[in-house]
């Protein structure tokens, strides 16, 4: 149980950050209305950091780099989609439906394409993903024609985006739901262990006679399914679409994903961890914002965490300090 | 098998002008030389822009393309080195920018009369101390350098928003424009319009020919190869990989902080958000130009080649009538089919 130690790392920082950020808004930050607007915002970038990580698990230099560009492309295309076959003011119900299909539909496709070029073609993941993200922002550009699309917003897509059911919004049960699936998932199916171990070694993975091929395809599809529902989610939050939206998403979903103890070189990573470092984010952000410090800051600030954590699993810094501080209390055990 | 008639002249025949050996052969000049694909390619592109758009094929939009060129292909340059020692710099855009900028306001609050070359020298000076910090960061934490260096991409344009400046400098000191006027020859074009090629556009080749020298010259370029071809073998041979990723990733920084205050001089201002988003069309050309992602491969030439076809994407779509939205799906596909074509080349060599 030694890579847990960022599961209770990130619970203290949940605990330290609201109690500071109660303490420095004197309440406000812990009011009911300012926890549905924070838990509003995970859900996108929770959604693209657990597909960062799960390509982040695949190994072999695996890594999502066009999960914000996937987002924005199912959300432009299947918007004008959309748009063009129903009237969101006749028949919301339809058209939220066919909206979210679209996305979910097109997202599947870009993870599809994903996986088969890295995996058919044998494309090094950064490359291939770099490459797509320009295809995907590049198709979005040109079908809206570089303007944002308007979605707008009939009653079940709003609902989505800034419902709340027994005031939790509604797009943070969704995102909690498919955590607890892709956890299940990664945990009781032959792919989830499949995944981790190829990670863990894909030379030992090719001779226990692992289909690696789809491995790698169901991995990226998963990032792509999820980038779809992200776009979903955007366009729900947003009532626009924009092919440019979410610039600083890239870093943020990977920094997530490294906080969350996810070795990059692959092989490990929970999705309870990515969850609660999505938040743990998210908390940090809002109490920017609350004590008044400007985006550059935030971005500064997101740089400086990533390189510390970095750090800190490069040094095993967590695991070595509470080693210390158990020995202190009891000089007899042994690590 | 067949069997042949053995006179030394059908010997002579069959040997050397088989048609399985001279496919063969034909294929060994794509391998040794994966550039000759980016000459190819940009022959084509144009001939065929020539061909539907007469007006392209003028000095003043040649002299364009040389002056566009110069900023890509200095960033170019640098990432191809990182990449060859088996790296990735994403980072190099926020370097340009935090050494263009801190330098512009240095000059402009604190000592307007500092001399052109001390301006540039102090820029490239910056940029290697970043890129230096890269490199210590990368050897370091031993995490793929794609991550540290998005890190550090947030890290230096986070320290220049929030401590240098946020606003756009319109006034630049007058040595810096001077410098971006100077011109190198003036060309009268048809239509009566004079263009000049200035003389910073001689800073590429310069940079060029000196990278050049490095990895065929010196013990360094050839220690970059080994360590990007394979690492753990280059270390069990006595190379400091920490000295050669250093240095990949200073020399990065260092072109990084030329090209910015290059573009600062050109342009007349300084912009603290400039170069954002630039990294894939120079990590674009750099593949293109034949260097693998994974290192240990790429040549100067084929870099340049690579930059020249990203450059002439980016300038001739709307001249021949594609819309200016197209730009990053031709690039995107562009990258993607460098990619596979040469995975399937390597993949044919490995037979």
């Amino acid at each position: 149980m030694k890579r847990d130690a960022n599961l209770w790392v990130l619970c203290t920082l949940i605990i330290v950050l609201f109690g500071f950020g109660g303490v420095v808004s004197g309440g406000t930050y812990l009011s009911l209305f300012n926890l549905q607007s924070m838990a509003m915002q995970v859900p996108e970038i929770g959604l693209l950091a657990i597909g960062v990580m799960l390509a982040m698990c695949a190994g072999n230099g695996g890594i999502d780099l066009s999960g914000i560009a996937n987002a924005n492309l199912s959300g432009v295309a299947s918007g004008i989609f959309t748009l063009s076959l129903f009237d969101a003011s006749q028949d919301p119900m339809l058209f939220t439906i066919a909206f979210a299909a679209g996305c979910v539909v097109i997202g599947l496709l870009g993870g599809i394409f994903n996986g088969v070029i890295i995996s058919r073609f044998g494309i090094t993941p950064i490359l291939g993903t770099l490459g797509t993200q320009m295809l995907f922002t590049g198709v979005a550009v040109v079908l809206s024609d570089g303007r944002s699309v308007t979605v707008g917003s009939p009653d079940p897509l709003y609902v989505i985006g800034n419902g709340l059911v027994f005031g939790i919004p509604t797009s943070f049960i969704i995102f909690i739901l498919i955590g607890c699936l892709l956890g299940v998932i990664l945990k009781y199916t032959p792919y989830g262990m499949r995944l981790m171990l190829t990670g863990a070694n894909p030379k030992a993975a090719v001779y226990s006679g692992f289909p690696s091929g789809r491995i790698i395809i169901t991995t990226y599809a998963i990032s792509g399914l999820l980038a779809g529902i992200a776009g979903i989610i955007i366009a729900a939050r947003n009532i626009n679409v924009k092919w440019d939206y979410g610039s600083s998403y890239l870093l943020v979903a990977i920094l997530i994903a490294v906080m969350a103890g996810v070795r990059p070189e692959g092989g490990y990573g929970r999705i309870i961890t990515v969850i609660l470092s999505a938040v743990v984010l998210q908390l940090l952000s809002s109490l920017l914002n609350f004590i008044g410090l400007s985006n550059f800051v935030r971005d500064l600030a997101w740089g400086v965490l990533l390189l510390c954590f970095l750090g800190v699993g490069r040094f095993d810094l967590i695991n070595r300090i509470l080693a210390s501080l158990t020995s202190m209390r009891s000089p007899h055990v042994t690590k | 098998m067949v069997v042949y008639k053995m006179t030394d002249k059908t010997m002579d025949n069959q040997s050397d002008f088989s048609p399985h050996l001279k496919r063969k052969r034909r294929f060994l000049l794509f391998q040794g030389r994966p550039e000759t694909v980016s000459l190819l390619l940009l022959i084509v592109i144009f001939a065929g822009v020539s061909f539907i758009n007469p007006s392209f094929l003028q000095i003043s939009s040649l002299v364009d393309i040389a002056r566009a060129s110069v900023v890509t292909g200095l960033f170019a340059l640098g990432v191809f080195t990182v990449l060859a020692a088996g790296g990735i710099d994403i980072s190099f855009p926020a370097i340009a920018a935090l050494a263009m900028y801190g330098v512009s306001t240095f000059v402009l609050d604190v000592f307007p009369e500092m001399p052109i070359a001390l301006i540039v020298f102090s820029s490239v000076l910056i940029g290697l101390i970043l890129g230096s910090v890269n490199g210590v960061l990368v050897h370091g934490l031993r995490v793929p350098a794609l991550i540290v260096t998005i890190g550090t991409q947030y890290f230096y344009r986070g320290i220049l928003l929030v401590f240098v400046g946020t606003v756009w400098l319109m006034e630049m000191p007058s040595q810096m424009t001077d410098f971006g006027k100077w011109s190198l020859l003036d060309i009268e074009s048809n239509n009566g319009v004079t263009v000049s090629l200035p003389v910073y556009f001689l800073v590429l080749p310069i940079a060029a020919f000196t990278t050049w020298f490095i990895f065929n010259r010196t013990l360094m370029g050839r220690a970059i190869f080994a360590v990007g071809g394979n690492a753990g073998v280059a270390e069990r041979l006595g190379y400091d990989l920490r000295k050669v990723r250093v240095f990949a990733f200073g020399y990065a920084g260092g072109l990084a902080g030329l090209a910015g205050i290059i573009q600062a001089s050109a342009n007349r201002m300084a912009n603290p958000f400039d170069f954002a988003g630039t990294e894939i069309g120079v990590i674009a050309a750099v593949v293109l130009g034949g260097a693998r992602i994974t290192g240990g491969t790429g040549s100067v030439i084929g870099t340049i080649l690579g930059v020249l076809l990203v450059t002439v994407v980016n300038n001739v779509l709307v001249l021949v009538g594609i819309p200016s939205t197209w730009q990053r799906v031709v690039v995107g596909a562009f990258i993607l089919l460098a990619a596979a074509f040469f995975v399937l080349r390597d993949r044919k060599s490995a037979r």
